[in-house]
């Protein structure tokens, strides 16, 4: 069975934010590690969280209630913002991973169009609608008062 | 599993998730905006709605399902961050031990408290 040679990653963590001088879709996959890692945390909480109703009706009120501080509150918002971006931007990584949206091989010949920047208007546009679901998702969180 | 199938499960339970997460996301976050599955009104988590959702089998076992789902396509992401750290063999069986066993057991006490609330809420 073929074995590939394993590479020792020398910079570690760092190596995935500070080497380089990185494009538009390097920031994007930076961003979607982070949100990941976010959500992942935040994920594992709210199982023991939400698990808690099993204890009845006064038990979930106190719990909500804690979360209704503004703290909670502006962590919630937080996961709901990184929430959009990862889903739209993971979206565009699974079209890019089978081939979608990067345009057709060509022979590299000057001058021709990098894939990379076939890609491109994939990745502005996601960001677009990220950033409109994530200004209707603050006018819920800051601007309506439940209750 | 072979880790091209692995990989390609994380994929499609990402797809899942933005379904199944997006249902949550409306449920809980636009409740003031859309109302949507929210059979007392106001905040989607006021205890009657609450008790309303989890009645009801159908949202038990998306419950079920998006716990197990979010649960593999969380772990198996985090996995991969930290085999990129290049661990030794050794080290990455490790790793996939650990997630393995606190994602089962994470689902068992999440998928408990669904089908525990549903028989509750019954009775209620």
């Amino acid at each position: 069975m073929l074995q590939l040679k394993r590479h020792p990653n020398k910079l570690g963590i760092g190596g995935w934010l500070l080497k380089g001088r990185w494009g538009y879709e390097r920031y994007l996959y930076i961003l979607h590690r982070i949100t990941g890692l976010g959500i992942l945390t935040y994920f594992l909480l709210h199982i023991f969280v939400t698990s808690s109703r099993v204890l009845g009706m006064k038990t979930w009120e106190a719990v909500m209630g804690v979360l209704h501080h503004p703290v909670f509150m502006l962590g919630e918002y937080a996961v709901y913002a990184a929430f959009i971006f990862h889903a739209l931007n993971g979206i565009r990584l699974i079209l890019i991973e089978y081939g979608f949206a990067v345009g057709k091989a060509e022979e590299p010949v000057y001058p021709y169009r990098s894939s990379v920047n076939v890609q491109r208007p994939l990745g502005v546009g996601v960001m677009v609608l990220a950033v409109i679901l994530a200004l209707v998702g603050a006018a819920r969180f800051f601007m309506l008062n439940g209750g | 599993m072979r880790k091209s199938t692995a990989w390609n499960l994380h994929m499609l339970a990402g797809l899942c998730l933005v379904i199944l997460l997006g249902i949550h996301m409306i449920t809980t976050h636009l409740d003031l905006i859309l109302g949507w599955f929210n059979p007392a009104g106001g905040e989607a988590i006021n205890w009657r709605n609450v008790v309303g959702r989890g009645m009801h089998l159908s949202w038990m076992l998306f419950y079920i399902c998006f716990l197990g789902i979010a649960l593999y396509h969380g772990l198996y992401g985090l996995r991969s961050i930290l085999f990129e750290l290049t661990l030794t063999r050794g080290a990455e069986k490790v790793v996939t031990a650990v997630l393995v066993t606190f994602g089962i057991a994470l689902f068992i006490m999440g998928a408990a408290a669904a089908v525990v609330f549903q028989s509750q809420a019954m009775g209620a």
